[in-house]
């Protein structure tokens, strides 16, 4: 018990600590690798609570694709994050006034928070005893069965991004010279050689 | 193990093979194939339109997370005609203003097929699922002319914006999941009404959630105070685009609030109304007062549907049976209206380019006098004088409005339609007493003459298919209170 509670509070501080200092690193680049360390300690704390599957998806999804292609853009982009950041001061007073209101909102609507009496009964999905069935097995039993539709839904969004982000991007332009293997190969001698029949002591 | 049913979904599983299969064909023989693609994209818009209103079957689908009853049904037909009408509308502009290419069609399929989840959805996630595919092809093709400065503000600033009201709707989900225990809209219903019945009122948590997922959805239907995005969206996508926004997406979103509020929220309604009466009510004042002074036309016409949403609400703000059919009755009306105005907006063009200045209609009589009888039409059907369509919309929800006893609403609605007859009437004094400037381009194409002709029959004619119409939103409407 005491070791889990010491791993909590290990991992919930780095991974707070870390997250401020993603949004205070100088360099950009520093930025995102601290992203990726709040990630992989959110992604301890899933451990901790018997999410395994969500832990893994989240190191594998977030750290393995989105924050390294992250880096990707933010070393490729010439963006003076300096620059960007002078007004933060300016903003910090009302900022922080926002953020305090909607701290307080929050607490007072946690406060109050009582499960209706009927939940357990009328839930949709009840959730398996983890001694039975491990998380990444009750996920999948329900993802393609009850979520079906969801699943399917989610993939047509996935396809539309796709379509979207090729409309807006891709550029048809002139004048490119791209390989064709096929031409390449089926090229014939007479298209390629010209013989020249040169005089002695002439230029061609 | 529970019931696919997939049987009651059929209309839309063809419609997402259709996009895809067409997205293929697409891919395969390049822009060559635009015209080809739009047509196909039309004719299976029209053949899921057919399906949905020859079939008969109610029922919930994929596990009751999707629903098919008469309300969605009637609402589904509504949009497949506005999806459909400005699908056709738009071929020629795209061919003209060097936008063919084929994947705007199948954006707009896309983006249909979003609506249709949408007023189909049974469960906050299905509802949330349906918005996405919707609001993502939108942005997409908001932004459709790349190299225009105001077509990619106006995808950016949309795709900014929906991502935060999108951000909004799911915290107020997840508020009412956390309270409730379910997302369905059948539990959440009953988990409310027996928590009412057991404490006589309800956890500030749900209240909170509730007003996250209005806000949400306000946004979508662009009602004040959420409507900011709206002139600017409709100005600078390309025009056709802004039809599309201006009829189907609205219809969409307007029925799934009105699910959202009657179903699972149907015991929460004294919390409800007043946020609907106030959003209603600061619709209509500055939807009527900020168009005056709009010079140019797409701006209007964006100006015009908030005001037009702020009438729709005032039926859900009613809350009652009657106040949803006068909400049906309304969409119904709308969508004609619109479709056939911004067929108008699309003929004003001069030597090859596109005019959007209400000046530009000057003496429109005289040089075009059909597309000016057209449009002055459905200036006057849009203020709401009788006998055209839009006077029997209004006539419908303020009479919901009275019978649940709102009648400062009722009145604020009259005054506010007075208000926006000015700038509805101006443009036909434009068209009929002003000295013309200089004609538009002609002919404006078989298509465009058609649907100019079938909108305004519709909408003068309107009185004689009333009965019929009223029935139909009649039936819908107790569907989604007896069900």
């Amino acid at each position: 018990m005491i070791i889990q509670s010491l791993a909590f509070y290990l991992f919930a501080a780095i991974a707070v600590a870390s997250g401020v200092m993603v949004i205070s690193a100088r360099n950009p680049v520093h930025s995102v690798l601290f992203l990726i360390l709040t990630f992989f300690n959110a992604a301890g704390l899933f451990v901790l609570m018997g999410a395994e599957f969500l832990a893994m998806i989240l190191v594998v999804v977030y750290v393995g694709a989105v924050a390294v292609l992250f880096l990707f853009v933010v070393m490729m982009l010439d963006i003076n994050f300096v620059e960007l950041r002078q007004g933060f001061l300016q903003y910090l007073p009302i900022g922080g006034l926002i953020g305090l209101i909607l701290l307080v909102e929050l607490l007072l609507v946690g406060g109050a928070w009582v499960a209706a009496p009927q939940v357990s009964g009328e839930m949709s999905v009840p959730i398996p005893p983890p001694a039975q069935v491990h998380n990444t097995e009750a996920l999948g039993q329900v993802l393609y069965t009850q979520y079906f539709y969801l699943f399917q839904a989610a993939g047509l969004v996935l396809l539309v991004a796709m379509i979207g982000a090729i409309v807006l991007t891709l550029r048809q332009r002139e004048g490119v010279r791209k390989q064709k293997i096929s031409e390449q190969v089926s090229r014939k001698r007479s298209e390629a050689i010209e013989i020249k029949n040169v005089p002695t002591g002439s230029g061609v | 193990m529970m019931a696919m049913n997939i049987e009651y979904a059929l209309p839309e599983v063809f419609l997402a093979c259709a996009a895809m299969a067409l997205l293929m064909l697409g891919v395969f023989r390049g822009n060559r194939s635009v015209r080809l693609v739009m047509g196909l994209s039309v004719a299976s818009l029209v053949i899921a339109g057919v399906w949905i209103l020859v079939s008969a079957q109610q029922g919930a689908a994929f596990g009751g997370l999707f629903i098919t009853d008469g309300f969605s049904r009637y609402m589904k037909v509504l949009v497949l005609i506005g999806a459909s009408l400005t699908m056709i509308m738009s071929v020629r502009f795209i061919e003209r203003e060097n936008m063919a290419r084929f994947e705007f069609p199948i954006l707009l399929l896309f983006a249909t097929l979003g609506m249709l989840m949408m007023v189909s959805a049974n469960d906050l996630l299905s509802l949330y699922m349906g918005l996405e595919l919707q609001s993502l092809s939108l942005y997409v093709v908001a932004a459709f002319r790349r190299d225009s400065l105001r077509s990619s503000e106006a995808g950016l600033k949309y795709f900014v914006l929906g991502a935060l009201s999108s951000g909004m709707l799911l915290y107020g989900c997840s508020l009412v999941y956390g309270f409730a225990g379910s997302t369905s809209f059948d539990d959440l219903g009953r988990i409310m009404a027996a928590e009412l019945l057991a404490k006589g009122s309800i956890s500030v948590g749900l209240l909170v959630g509730l007003v996250f997922v209005a806000a949400g959805l306000a946004f979508k239907v662009s009602a004040v105070p959420f409507h900011m995005w709206t002139p600017d969206v409709y100005e600078g996508a390309p025009t056709p685009v802004t039809a599309f926004f201006a009829t189907a997406p609205k219809v969409a979103a307007l029925a799934l609030f009105v699910r959202v509020l009657t179903d699972p929220f149907h015991d929460l309604m004294a919390q409800w109304q007043q946020i609907i009466i106030f959003i209603s009510i600061a619709s209509m004042i500055l939807g009527s007062l900020a168009a005056i002074s709009q010079r140019n036309i797409k701006r209007l016409m964006a100006y015009s549907s908030i005001g037009h949403v702020g009438y729709a609400l005032v039926g859900l703000a009613a809350g009652t049976e009657e106040g949803v059919r006068g909400v049906a009755v309304y969409l119904a009306i709308y969508i004609f209206m619109n479709v056939g105005t911004f067929a108008c907006i699309l003929c004003m063009r001069q030597r090859e380019k596109m005019f959007e200045g209400i000046d530009d209609l000057k003496g429109l009589s005289k040089t075009n006098p059909l597309v000016a009888l057209a449009l002055a039409i459905f200036m006057f059907s849009m203020a709401g004088i009788p006998p055209l369509a839009g006077f029997f919309g209004k006539f419908f929800v303020f009479m919901a409005a009275i019978d649940a006893g709102l009648y400062t609403l009722a009145i604020i609605g009259v005054l506010t339609s007075v208000i926006g007859a000015f700038y509805y009437l101006r443009i036909v004094k434009l068209m009929y007493f002003d000295e013309p400037s200089e004609s538009f381009d002609r002919p404006i194409g078989r298509e465009m003459g058609a649907i100019l002709f079938g909108t305004s029959l519709v909408v003068v004619l309107f009185i004689l298919i009333l009965s019929p119409v009223v029935d139909s939103a009649g039936a819908a409407a107790s569907s989604l209170f007896t069900g």
